[in-house]
């Protein structure tokens, strides 16, 4: 009797939320929440999975109705095919050029804009900072038609520039490093300044080694918008051979027609690249999106 | 913390004098300038100079491909705000923007809950829900289209074996827009799922050990700490989110070109045909112009709204 009725009542507790520690429940709660873990994770990999499987088929195995996960053959015909035709790796390039490009001037106007707002005094300079901070809520694609114009005129549609100068305009960041050099004490400066640093001294030997990770951030996701930017690419480009990655896929992709392993091999190789970046800094990138989402 | 965040925002964009007065400041020199003077060439040439030129070009018939220009006054401006079309991209920007903030806020904040709780599996977690985020969008649309593939489609192949029958996915004006939300949500969700990670990251693991001295479980520490304690991201969340969602073009124009029978053109598609494919500038631009005030009043009424609801 006595047994019976305290047998039941863990189970009891376990109603409520609270008791799911005790008792042999906790593991069944841990194994519950892995297993939901890994399932969500394996369904969001899902898309990369099926392309990677879809692009080592033989390009006859491809339209099989239903399709099947995996390939008694399995071939790298596709990306053979793909890197052989050689636009791909020219996009690669191009879109490795203009975000360098971007990512690089974006740093250079970007961090003394932001110095020079946090730490000098000059005339306009309120309303200079609310013209600056205001373009952050214009949204860029509602001025592609003059700014295309714009280009037309300077003649650099179908360059480099063309695609970069634009996209260097980020008010955001001045916003973000702006808030970050205020949060650096003085002290430091004054310490340089009695050593007789000017201005531009203390920006390059003070300033910007105490904010390494905000700048680490900024510059990887310029990089990352760069890179993925698609609309203003794709407008000022019409030579296939000035593409980027992004914009030469999505535009001449659509003739390779229903060879869909070699379409799935181009997706797989054109993930690649910002895959590696982001599994070399991911570090950086968590730590980034906390410091300038959560701060900024 | 994100308290101090909107109002300087609002300070720094409305009133900036009151925003700005801080302790670093030297007396008054030239020198500061000069660090501007880098950003503010580019800002005015690039952003600046676009946006004035472009309102002179409403009052105008210039056509992209050339040839005169005359002076036509308010017609662009009475055609635009007469275009059924144009009413009808601004429908399915909107329903996109409902459709997909839900999902894009809620979303992130499970799967980052998920994998704060499950620890051990951070490494791998992190990259699985981020990595969607680094991919171009030629790359997502590519993946997502072959997944919808109706005859071919894995999604449909599953349906089938299940019995089910398959669905036409990006082909039906019934569902396109769905599909659309869903691929976007996979592609996207990474960055609110980081910017929630951060934020329960950085709630002090004293606070969970009192509650569970108390004898608060995990559904109770996630129901009155986490989740009152994250109050504030989610409202940063949306805000970006919803301001994200409006400005919805590129993966849309490359899945479905708008269709089927236009039922997922949005706006910046619409400004795109009527200025690139039309070559009516002019008409392009007092589009574009109409929506970048919409833009602007959506957003200033967010962060007023919000920002007054938090104080």
């Amino acid at each position: 009797m006595a047994t019976t009725t305290d047998r039941p009542a863990p189970t009891a507790v376990t109603e409520r939320p609270g008791a799911l520690r005790r008792g042999p429940r906790p593991d069944v709660g841990r194994i519950a929440l892995y297993t939901v873990a890994v399932l969500a994770a394996l369904l969001w990999l899902l898309p990369l999975l099926w392309s990677f499987a879809t692009s080592i088929k033989p390009e006859g195995e491809t339209t099989i109705t239903p399709p099947t996960w995996f390939t008694a053959d399995p071939t790298f015909d596709a990306y053979a095919q793909v890197l052989g035709r050689g636009d791909l790796i020219r996009w690669t390039f191009n879109s490795f050029v203009t975000t360098s490009i971007v990512t690089a001037l974006t740093l250079i106007v970007c961090v003394p804009a932001a110095y020079g707002f946090s730490r000098f005094d000059f005339r306009g300079r309120p309303w200079l900072f609310a013209l600056i901070i205001g373009g952050i809520l214009i949204p860029p694609q509602t001025l592609i038609v003059p700014q295309f114009i714009l280009m037309t005129q300077l003649g650099l549609v179908d360059t480099y520039w063309g695609i970069a100068l634009p996209q260097v305009v980020a008010p955001v960041f001045v916003f973000i490093l702006k808030r970050f050099f205020d949060a650096i004490p003085c002290d430091y400066e004054d310490a340089a300044k009695i050593d007789g640093a000017g201005s531009l001294r203390i920006l390059w030997n003070v300033m910007l080694p105490l904010s390494r990770p905000i700048l680490t951030a900024v510059g990887i996701f310029t990089f990352i918008g760069a890179w993925n930017n698609f609309l203003w690419p794709f407008l000022v480009t019409t030579d296939p051979d000035t593409m980027t990655l992004p914009v030469g896929m999505g535009t001449v992709m659509g003739g390779y027609g229903i060879q869909y392993a070699q379409v799935m091999a181009s997706a797989v190789l054109g993930a690649l690249p910002l895959l590696v970046v982001f599994l070399l800094f991911q570090r950086h990138i968590v730590t980034g999106v906390a410091g300038a989402g959560i701060k900024g | 913390m994100s308290e101090r965040t909107h109002t300087s925002r609002v300070q720094g964009s409305g009133a900036a004098g009151s925003g700005l007065v801080d302790v670093h400041r030297r007396p008054a020199t030239w020198t500061g300038l000069w660090y501007v003077l880098p950003f503010l060439a580019f800002y005015l040439l690039f952003l600046v100079w676009p946006a004035i030129v472009g309102l002179g070009y409403t009052f105008t018939d210039r056509s992209l491909a050339g040839g005169p220009v005359s002076f036509i006054g308010l017609d662009n401006w009475n055609e635009t705000f007469t275009d059924r079309a144009l009413y009808e991209s601004l429908w399915n920007t909107l329903v996109f923007t409902v459709l997909s903030v839900p999902v894009m806020v809620l979303l992130a904040l499970g799967l980052a809950l998920l994998t704060d709780h499950a620890r051990r599996l951070g490494w791998f977690l992190r990259f699985s829900f981020f990595a969607p985020f680094v991919l171009p969008v030629a790359v997502m649309a590519l993946m997502w289209e072959w997944m919808y593939n109706p005859s071919l489609g894995l999604f449909n192949g599953i349906l089938g074996r299940l019995g089910f029958e398959g669905s036409e996915w990006l082909f039906s004006e019934n569902t396109a827009m769905a599909s659309v939300v869903i691929a976007t949500a996979w592609w996207q969700v990474g960055f609110n799922y980081l910017l929630y990670l951060a934020a329960m990251q950085s709630i002090p693991k004293d606070v969970y050990e009192a509650a569970a001295i108390d004898g608060a479980g995990a559904w109770q520490r996630i129901g009155r700490i986490t989740l009152p304690l994250l109050f504030r991201t989610t409202v940063l969340i949306t805000i970006l989110q919803l301001i994200g969602s409006l400005r919805v073009f590129e993966q849309i124009y490359l899945m479905t070109g708008g269709g089927p029978n236009f039922a997922t053109r949005t706006v910046i598609q619409y400004i795109y045909d009527s200025g690139f494919v039309g070559l009516r500038i002019g008409l392009a631009s007092s589009m574009a112009y109409v929506f970048m005030v919409l833009i602007i009043i959506a957003s200033v009424a967010q962060f007023r709204l919000f920002s007054r609801k938090e104080a």
